[in-house]
């Protein structure tokens, strides 16, 4: 019994620990001084202030688009990856598409950042041009990096399903690519969303390869860098405050569609 | 009919295929060619000469990433066990609860600490109203490694305690049938078996520590080996490549040394 109270009180300090940076962020976001260590009052004044900044608004748009499109794109190219390195037969190939795909996985963020903006400054070169850095090559760089994250979560997926499915459909008339929809698809696809919606987050969420891969074309994380750059400011907080609880919604979104398909997988099962 | 669904296959990861090789390994290589050329693109060695006088930086860098490795693994273990001892609901809400905060921008997290460390912020504030004079927190060591900790913390928990989840309850049992007490059933027992999950978590830790942009800077005013290299890529970029390339040797090498101490299927943990 003790040793459950010394657990509790553990646990506690942990999560205090891990949320009290963010409460003290939100409570402040609410200020009605420019202070974030003295509050002198309630004010709704630094939101008001965000929704007036045409620039904030056109960062969030641009990383909306970029998180979409690429993990769209992500989606597509990891899934058709993930099926077709669960088929290959050739253990050395499958392995090493593995390790490349463990790439940017293992790497630090920011040698994958520098590699790829090196690349793009080469190619930029060759072109004469000063800078290709932009909406495209933050648009390839993100596909990149999501990429891996779909293949992990499909894989386990295709493992769990089972081989004969797609070969009875295919005795009883299906094309293989009939098979592959009407049977393997079915099964796969609570990992195939949980890709996508991780890739979605990721991609929203990165910032130090986004600051090596674009140039002109700033999504938020690179506009908060600018921000922070210069002073602590409540709007930070607020525009903070905000994606917190975007980024809480998403989770429990992610959290219960998984669950809920995997409820309706398990009674397909049955 | 085997032979046309291979071809399938084929096809099905060529997109892949060609996606990892342009922009996951030809950038790897353009992370070499530049480290070994110089402002001309003719060959030299001079970017990788001119490392050597990075040689502290790096030392403080990886003095700094080990630090905070060591706190990270010493306060996520009792609550990666502790989550791991827990009713299954208490478990997914409690693993929900510290995996949150990664999900928040690395920026932001940062910036938190920043307005609460700051000789303004609020922990002064209190201080100031107890009757305490100032404590400076921001632009010390410990603010640094503070930002370390708390910005990797979840990627410590989560492989020790899939690693524990999955640990043998009947072992603990055995060990304490024959005599073996709570100390001697941990260090015997338990730690061993999970050492794979705190290898994987060590590596989780010390990669984005060493090679971490941004945190040293707000927090403690200095520059770690990210930092130089963030700013060394847009003004001298042979020099900037030449240490990337050495940080991702450096990286490589540590992960590969750490995948030494586990079984031979220990591997990455995600």
């Amino acid at each position: 019994m003790k040793l459950k109270t010394t657990s509790k009180i553990y646990t506690s300090l942990i999560l205090f620990f891990l949320y009290a940076p963010i409460a003290v962020l939100i409570f402040f976001s609410f200020n009605s001084s420019k202070s974030t260590g003295v509050f002198t009052g309630f004010s709704l004044k630094w939101y008001g202030e965000l929704f007036k900044n045409a620039d904030i608004i056109e960062a969030l748009k641009r990383t909306l688009i970029v998180a979409s499109l690429s993990s769209a794109f992500a989606t597509i190219i990891g899934t058709a990856a993930a099926v077709g390195i669960d088929k290959m037969t050739k253990k050395w190939v499958k392995s090493a598409t593995l390790t490349v795909t463990n790439v940017p996985l293992m790497n630090p963020d920011i040698v994958t950042g520098i590699s790829m903006m090196l690349m793009f400054v080469f190619v930029g070169r060759m072109f004469g041009q000063k800078s290709i850095l932009g909406f495209n090559t933050l648009l390839i760089s993100h596909i990149t990096f999501n990429i891996p994250y779909v293949i992990l979560s499909v894989l386990p997926k295709l493992k769990q399903t089972d081989k004969h499915l797609s070969e009875a459909a295919q005795d009883l008339g299906c094309t293989p690519v009939a098979a592959f929809f009407k049977v393997v698809f079915p099964s796969i696809l609570p990992g195939i969303v949980t890709g996508m919606m991780m890739a979605f987050t990721l991609s929203l969420d990165d910032f130090i390869i986004s600051n090596f891969t674009t140039d002109t074309y700033q999504t938020l994380p690179i506009y908060i860098y600018s921000m922070t750059k210069k002073n602590v400011s409540p709007d930070i907080n607020a525009l903070s405050t905000i994606i917190f609880f975007t980024i809480l919604f998403l989770l429990v979104l992610i959290n219960v569609t998984q669950s809920r398909m995997e409820s309706k997988t398990k009674k397909l099962d049955l | 009919m085997t032979k046309k669904s291979s071809f399938l296959q084929k096809l099905i990861v060529a997109p892949y295929m060609v996606w990892a090789a342009a922009f996951i390994i030809v950038p790897m290589f353009f992370v070499a060619y530049y480290a070994f050329t110089d402002r001309n693109g003719n060959f030299s060695l001079s970017g990788f000469i001119a490392t050597k006088n990075y040689i502290p930086l790096f030392i403080q860098s990886i003095w700094y990433g080990l630090l905070a490795t060591v706190i990270c693994l010493l306060l996520a273990y009792p609550i990666a066990f502790i989550i791991s001892r827990a009713k299954p609901t208490t478990q997914k809400v409690l693993l929900m609860l510290v995996m949150i905060p990664m999900w928040m921008n690395l920026l932001i997290r940062t910036y938190a600490w920043m307005t609460i460390l700051q000789d303004t912020g609020i922990i002064n504030h209190i201080l100031k109203l107890l009757g305490f004079g100032p404590v400076h927190m921001i632009n010390t060591p410990g603010a640094v490694i503070l930002g370390l900790v708390y910005n990797f913390f979840p990627y410590m928990v989560l492989p020790i305690y899939t690693v524990l989840l999955k640990l043998d309850g009947t072992l603990i049992e055995a060990a304490q049938d024959l005599g073996s007490g709570t100390t001697r059933v941990f260090t015997k027992v338990i730690l061993p078996l999970s050492l794979p999950g705190i290898v994987s978590g060590i590596t989780m830790v010390f990669v984005p520590s060493v090679s971490s942009f941004y945190i040293a800077n707000k927090l403690g005013g200095i520059s770690l080996i990210g930092d130089r290299i963030e700013e060394l890529i847009r003004t001298n970029i042979n020099l900037g490549a030449a240490l990337s390339l050495v940080l991702m040797v450096l990286i490589l090498v540590s992960i590969s040394v750490m995948n030494k101490f586990t079984d031979e299927d220990g591997g990455i943990l995600v």
